[in-house]
């Protein structure tokens, strides 16, 4: 099968997803000729016209609630903001406004709406523009979250995201895009809330999200040559969650390691760590879950004390390590 | 009489013309006996009453079709009812009850009716402009012809939502007709402390679009000036700024001492500039209704409230089994 990127690969599921259906069609600023910020959109404008490619003047708040709007009233649109940490400017519309009005109105009308926007670090690009916030969105009743990890899941959880009739929050990884991997050339679908098995392994069982996928990977490779082999899921959907997968897999292992690149406190892993506590795995297991995400710190500018921020695949092994005999972190 | 109002009266017809005084003594009778229920703790929470300032509901929402939509505000009983809300639903709504439009799980800021166009209430200040310009998005891109009025309070005016959602829909041209009803206080922000202009309307200026002032106490005055807007908007000339003056008699919500502003400044807005009273002066002078017709509309208006607070207190609470429905599509 035919390789493209991670970002190519997301490209080719708006650019079918836009011609397939009139009701679909992509804002944000900076998409048309510049491509957006992270040349996601390159040629789309010229292919898809502007009407479709739409440009927005740099106004987070308004584009959001232009999305809700027109969702509301039978569109589907895209909404690319451009570094996720933007969608602070955004917010009032996603959690106040999109989230919420279906439940509000007593289940009448629904906000079919993909918000696609970059998180995480790595580029250099400091604290205003590296931050990973899934934590935020998958704490709100209303809105689904996904974070794909490789080229053929973003294309197809962004179609699982675009037929979903609920706003869903799709975050990629900076890093990722220039990733490649096998995709399909027809459109098919990732169902929300499904895990994937990224490794299977039977010691310890790592689960991991966005571009952890790939550390969890490399540190797993390691440790299989110190003779711990580790399982890695990528859950690929925060909301909804597939723990059933997580549990399945930590009942075979009996140990469990959450690693995320969002700040470890009041993060997601928590979440992950929790649910799994709270099932019927906790009586497999033979370590605490434990949990390994980024430093409470804004992500700093220097690329050294950036790498230090957030869990890297040494780290990822000691984490693992620890679950089998003690480790001081 | 002003020659101007022969004319209104003639091109608008008695029918309309009493259904208008209809719809201003319903808002008005609905919100006292919301009042009464509030005071009796039958309603909880917040209320936000709009008396005083009906003529902008009900001069603006006459100009509108069936297929036309508005957004509404945190004190939108009177755009709902005169959009065409089933009342005793409201009613139920404000009580909580199952019976209600939003199933009890709305109340009295959220109610939406995406049947008759209204895109919902909102407690979100300024929350509803963007949205407005979706809704209109979707209006030009499907070729529905319908426009969008978003009402919104002289507070709203000051967030960042209301200058963003004037350029876009500026820029795109889109069908909205932004409607500023200018009650004089954002809760207890007196408008002079909170800007330094005379006029909001002014504001248009910045945006290269239509600015309106007109007195949002005179009902006619309302429908005229909405009506020009309407078509400019229907002709796809794109937005206008209208700012209506007006005043809430009540306070901000029922927590309100109202120490912010004198009682000679309330008194002088509910003896001498009460839009109802002056509407019926009107209509009585130009022969357009009689005493005993506009009497034999009070009595219809007082039953069809009794009705409506017999049902909503007959009604029966949501079943708790359905906490959880209604949050996904």
């Amino acid at each position: 099968m035919r390789k493209i990127t991670y970002a190519e690969a997301i490209r080719e599921a708006m650019t079918q997803e836009i011609k397939a259906n009139e009701d679909v069609y992509i804002l944000g600023e900076d998409i048309g000729i510049y491509g957006g910020a992270f040349g996601l959109t390159n040629g789309m404008e010229e292919e898809l016209g502007r009407e479709n490619v739409m440009s927005t003047p740099i106004s987070e708040s308004a584009i959001s609630g232009v999305a809700v709007g027109s969702a509301l009233t039978g569109m589907r649109p895209i909404l690319e903001l451009q570094f996720s940490d933007f969608i602070t400017i955004a917010m009032d519309n996603i959690v106040n406004q999109a989230a919420k009005l279906r439940y509000m109105n007593g289940g009448k009308g629904s906000i079919p709406i993909v918000v696609r926007t970059p998180g995480g670090s790595g580029a250099g690009f400091a604290a205003q523009h590296s931050q990973s916030l899934e934590a935020w969105t998958a704490h709100i009743p209303g809105l689904k979250v996904v974070q794909p990890s490789t080229p053929y899941d973003a294309k197809g959880l962004f179609k699982a995201a675009l037929d979903d009739n609920n706003p869903v929050i799709f975050y990629e990884h900076k890093l990722l895009y220039g990733l490649k991997g096998e995709v399909p050339e027809e459109t098919y679908s990732i169902p929300l809330g499904k895990a994937d098995v990224k490794r299977e392994g039977t010691d310890v069982t790592v689960v991991a999200t966005s571009i952890m996928v790939h550390r969890a990977l490399q540190a797993a490779e390691e440790l299989e040559k110190q003779g711990i082999s580790v399982e890695v899921i990528d859950p690929r959907t925060l909301v909804p969650l597939d723990i059933d997968t997580i549990v399945e897999s930590v009942k075979k292992t009996s140990r469990a390691v959450v690693v995320y690149e969002a700040v470890q406190r009041g993060g997601y892993g928590a979440e992950i760590a929790s649910l799994i506590n709270e099932s019927e795995a906790f009586d497999y297991l033979d370590a605490p879950v434990v949990r390994l995400g980024g430093k409470a710190v804004p992500m700093p500018y220097n690329m050294n004390l950036e790498k230090q921020a957030v869990p890297q695949v040494e780290d990822i092994i000691i984490a693992v390590k620890s679950t089998i005999a003690p480790v001081t972190i | 009489m002003e020659t101007s109002y022969a004319n209104v009266i003639t091109d608008i017809g008695k029918e309309k013309l009493q259904d208008m005084l209809y719809q201003l003594m319903l808002i008005r009778t609905f919100e006292e006996a919301v009042e009464r229920l509030f005071m009796q703790g039958k309603i909880h929470g917040t209320m936000h009453l709009c008396i005083g300032q009906e003529p902008t509901a009900v001069g603006a929402i006459t100009t509108l079709t069936n297929e036309d939509k508005i957004t509404s505000t945190h004190r939108g009983h009177g755009h709902c009812i005169a959009k065409g809300t089933d009342v005793p639903k409201m009613m139920a709504e404000l009580l909580g009850k199952a019976t209600g439009h939003c199933k009890g799980k709305g109340g009295s800021m959220h109610i939406a009716d995406l049947d008759k166009g209204n895109l919902g209430a909102n407690g979100i200040v300024a929350g509803g402009l963007p949205i407005a310009c979706g809704a209109a998005l979707t209006s030009v891109k499907k070729n529905l012809g319908y426009v969008v009025v978003s009402f919104f309070g002289d507070g709203a005016t000051n967030e960042g939502s209301f200058h963003e959602a004037l350029n876009i829909a500026s820029i795109w041209k889109l069908p909205v007709i932004f409607f500023c009803e200018n009650n004089h206080y954002g809760m207890s922000g007196n408008i002079k402390q909170m800007t330094n202009i005379e006029n909001l309307a002014d504001r248009a200026v910045a945006y290269g679009i239509p600015g309106e002032v007109v007195d949002g106490t005179d009902v006619l005055k309302v429908y005229e000036v909405t009506k020009k807007a309407v078509e400019r908007a229907k002709r796809g000339e794109g937005p206008t700024l209208i700012e209506a003056k007006t005043y809430r008699w009540r306070g901000h919500s029922k927590s309100d001492a109202r120490k912010y502003r004198t009682r000679e400044e309330e008194q002088d807005w509910i003896q001498n500039k009460d839009g109802i009273k002056k509407f019926k002066e009107k209509l009585l002078n130009a022969h357009v209704l009689t005493e005993a017709e506009i009497e034999e509309l009070e009595a219809q208006v007082k039953k069809e409230v009794e009705e409506a607070v017999a049902f909503a207190e007959n009604s029966p609470e949501p079943s708790l089994d359905t906490l959880e429905e209604d949050v996904f599509a």
